[in-house]
This record gives C-alpha cells, structure tokens and sequence, in this order.
C-alpha cells in the first residue's frame, strides 16, 4: 500500500503532512538540525568533535534525574553537560593524563551512570527514546523548551558570530586585543551543551554528536568562507532531518538513525564531488572541459 | 640616585617567572625596551621565547615578578590595544575559511563595539594596513590559497591595522620568499620612525645582526642582554644554544 502510493512525488511529500506528529517532528527537527548546523561551523573549525561527543554523552544522567524529580530535562542535561568539561579541565590540570585519555573516561562514566540510573530509578523514563531519540513522540512541554533553548543558543551565536570565530581561528590575537576569551570558551561549551539538550530528542544521546559535527564537516568542503560555511551548514542539517524523517516515515525506520544516515550521506557526496576540495576536483573537471 | 621612571619603557618585564603545571618554562627574566627599539629573542625550540610572548600578551599568567607596558599592567594594555602579535606560521590553521580582509579587520575588534560592525574608520584602516604590504590584489583571497610569504604579510597588516605601539613578532622570517623578506625589512625600518617597538624571536643570526638594536638570548632565563654588538659574543651564543659552537650557525667566518 505504501508502496503505491509514493509512486508520485506529490503524494511521497504531502502525505506525511496530513499527520499531526509529522508535521511536529519536521518542524522540530528542523529547528533542531537548524541550531545545530549553526553551532557545528564553531566545533568544526575548533576541532572539538571529541568535546561534543563527550559533553553529549554525558547529558544522560542529568536526563535521567530531572525525569525522576519532574524538573525540565533541559536543566539536568545542561548542568551535566557543563559539569563534565569542568571535570575534564579539573583532571587534565592536576595529572599527567593526556587530554583525549581524560575525555575519554569522564563521559564514559558519566554515561554509565546515566544507564545505572535508568535502571535503579522506577519511572516511566522510556530509556530507548533518550539513546535513540523520538521525534515522532516529542511532548508539548518538550516543544517549548526546544524554542525556547534553540532560540537562546541562536541569539548567542549571533551576538559572538564575530568573537567566537576569532576565538576558533587565532585566540592569542583575541587575548592581545582585550577580548575576553574566558568567556567565550565558556560560551561556546554552554552552546554546546544546549545544543546537545535540544538534539538528543531529535537523534538520541549516541547520535547528536553527529548533529553537532556532519553538517559542519560537509560545509567545511564546499566553501572558503565562514558566513557562507555556516549557510551550508544549517542548510545541509535542515535537509538531512527532512530527508531522514521522510525515509523513516515510509520505510518505517528508527528515525534518529536516518537522520544521520541523511547526515553522512550527504557529506559523503561533498567528500566526492566538492569543487575544490572533493576527491573528483568537479571544478578542475568541468575548467578542462570548457577549454 | 635618580629614581627609575617607568613610563620610559614601553616593555618592562622584572623577574619573570612561568611553569605551566609545575614545570618551568620561563624564569627570572627582565627585559626592558623604549621606543622605538628593535630587539631580537634569541634561543633554542623550547627555550621560553613563545612563553615570553604569551606572557607579554598575557596569554599565560605569570608566577612570579611584573610586567608593565607603558607603565600600566597587561590587562590595561590589552584594552587599550597597545601590543600586537604576528604568530609564527605553524601557530595558526591556513586551511582556516577565512580571506584577508577578514583577517586583517581582526587587527581592529578590540576597538570596536560588541558587534563589531567596523566603522568607516576601520574599514580605511585594513585598507591602508593591506596597501602597506602589498596584498591589494588579494583583498578577498581566502588565506589557504596564499603563499607562506603572502601569509606572513597578511598577519603583519592585522597588526599595523590594529595601530598597535609594541609588535612582537613570532619567526617573521621563517618560511617565506625573498619579497616578503625585503618588505618586511624595509617595514622594520618605517616602524623603527614611527616609534614603534619591536620584539621579534628568529633562528637565523643573520637578521639579527641586521635589523636588530638589542639582543635578548634566553635559554630558559636570560643569558645575555644588550647591544647587538656587545652580547653576540660566540661565548654567549654557545651558552643559548647549549654548548653548540657559533661556527656551527653561522659559518667559520664570523
């Protein structure tokens, strides 16, 4: 039945639509993919792949515990999240341990403890929707939150596009000219950790880092220039939830998992097909055939 | 005796002393430069000439001793952008998305607003600063497609750009073409009229003893300080450089 009825492009798009919850993941997630791609420029640039992987990960207790006592599970995972980069500069200071080793180990633990958690608290917490994510199943109250989160971390990133690119590309120059850069790191991991808040609902705790990172990546191969690179970014993030929601919703797949997939594969196509910077040098290509 | 005035020295650093972690990197320095002085940082890899830059721009704390800039603390010489810094090559990503002019307006952030949304003012100054070392035709080159010389000069054009009085230069010469070499002698010297001073680390003993009013060679702390003339003695090059002989830099001859 299925089957038949995406044979037209019209009915494959509008189909979803007639549902309320798809019309609600897509928006979600696109918002989502949105404030993500904004922020993946940043992560990219500043090589922090493993920070958002870790900060990410280590969001799940505070998940879980602001389930457990009714707060909003926002507030847990951002206190979670900027707890474990405290703790992962606290560690790095006072001992020989190299830093990948450090980041390695706290969200590891702390990710454990989340699972532990899970398992001792008796509650409704439906621990596969927080690895995986359900956009399809997002509550009312988790709606406003994700506005709410999304636009502070857009209006922020907006505010300190300028200082926080000085800060990926030269922070002693930052420093020398009287720029606080205390504060921007701090701003950026608070970024971050918000972020990770408002993504793990669309892809789950094990994939937002691919959020925070894919989109980021592929814009890294298609352009020169930030502003533009950070166009592509939330284009390309917006795209892949659409595309991903789309295929789960016919195909009847995990939708967190094609979301990346969408992620990655898209990027895959910029790591082939890039003008300048892809493995076919389509640039090169086509300046050969004109001539 | 006639008390020291400080607002003499555009650098004074007294018994400086960085350890990151414990381990020190930098200890009981002093260096002291007025204007319009060029002096040369001389040392081994890991001799502490990066740790005086950060420390003189105040990206590392210092453990121990003071430092003034025009008389004031770092943190006053930061807003009032009295220091630039021109990085080494190797300190800053090439692949970074980013084009000159964007990077020379970097030079003038720490004047602008929250926002910085450069004023007409700004915008004059990049231009003037991007004419200075001759990159007008590269104005919205991104700096990956620039040469290692074109680079350097973009970085020195942030710095002019930033109208700074003190520029402390991190391996000016490494690494770029005969060009560039000659361009930023010749800047040298403008800046030496203009009252600028300038602190510049370098390998090659040659540029130093060309451009260079004083010498400061450091391995760890400060071995020899003064005139170029005076403290580049092969006795005190072969102390810097751990016991190498000064033959071995620079040939038999000198």
């Amino acid at each position: 039945m299925e089957l038949c009825s995406f044979l037209t492009l019209d009915s494959f798009i509008t189909d979803p639509l007639t549902h309320g919850f798809m019309r609600k993941a897509l928006l979600m997630s696109s918002l989502v993919a949105a404030v993500c791609g904004f922020l993946s420029s940043y992560l990219t640039l500043k090589g922090w792949a493993l920070m958002g992987d870790a900060v990410s990960h280590s969001v799940m207790p505070g998940v879980v515990v602001a389930y457990a006592l009714g707060l909003p599970f926002s507030l847990g995972a951002f206190i979670f999240g900027v707890g474990s980069v405290a703790l992962i500069g606290f560690i790095k200071q006072k001992s020989r341990v190299k830093e990948d080793t450090v980041i390695g180990l706290v969200f590891t633990g702390f990710f454990a403890l989340g699972i532990v958690l899970v398992s001792k608290i008796k509650s409704n917490i439906d621990l596969h929707s927080i690895l995986f994510g359900s956009p399809l199943g997002i509550s009312l109250s988790d709606v406003k939150q994700t506005i709410f989160i999304s636009l502070l971390v857009v209006i922020l990133l907006s505010i300190f596009r300028k200082d926080l690119m000085l800060y990926c590309f030269d922070p002693r120059h930052a420093k020398t000219v009287g720029i606080n850069v205390f504060f921007l790191h701090y701003l950026l991991l608070t970024c971050l950790s918000l972020a990770a808040v408002v993504g793990l609902q669309s892809v789950g705790i094990i994939l937002v880092v691919a959020m925070l990172i894919t989109p980021g990546a592929t814009a890294y191969l298609l352009t020169d220039e930030f502003d533009k690179m950070t166009v592509i970014s939330v284009l390309s993030a917006i795209i892949s939830s659409l595309i991903g929601i789309y295929i789960s919703f016919w195909f009847d797949l995990e939708t967190g998992g094609s979301i990346v997939l969408a992620q990655t594969f898209i990027f895959l196509f910029a790591f082939l097909f890039a003008p300048r910077y892809g493995i076919f040098k389509l640039k090169k290509f086509f300046a050969g055939y004109k001539r | 005796m006639e008390s020291i005035n400080y607002q003499n020295f555009r650098i004074d650093a007294e018994n400086i002393c960085v350890d990151y972690n414990g381990k020190v990197a930098l200890y009981d320095a002093n260096l002291r430069l007025k204007s319009g002085q060029i002096c040369g940082l001389v040392g081994m890899n890991g001799a502490g000439k990066t740790t005086f830059f950060n420390a003189l721009t105040g990206f590392v704390n210092i453990s121990k001793g003071k430092i003034r800039i025009n008389g004031e603390s770092v943190r006053s010489a930061q807003k009032d952008q009295t220091i630039a810094y021109v990085p080494q090559s190797e300190g800053i990503d090439s692949q970074f998305p980013i084009n000159v002019w964007d990077v020379v307006m970097m030079g003038r952030y720490g004047s602008m607003n929250i926002f910085r949304c450069p004023r007409e003012s700004d915008v004059q100054a990049v231009k003037d600063a991007i004419e200075r070392v001759d990159l007008t035709d590269h104005i919205s080159t991104p700096i990956g497609n620039l040469s290692g010389g074109q680079r350097k000069r973009t970085f020195l054009a942030r710095a002019i750009a930033q109208r700074a009085s003190i520029l402390l230069l991190d391996e000016p010469f490494s690494g770029v073409d005969i060009r560039t070499e000659k361009l930023i002698s010749e800047l040298f010297i403008q800046f030496k009229n203009e009252g600028k001073t300038i602190l510049l680390s370098t390998h090659d003993m040659i540029h130093v003893r060309e451009f260079c009013d004083l010498v400061l060679l450091i391995n760890k702390t400060v071995v020899a300080y003064g005139e170029t003339s005076e403290v580049f003695t092969p006795e005190n090059i072969t102390t810097t450089f751990g016991g190498i002989s000064p033959d071995f830099l620079f040939g038999p001859e000198s």
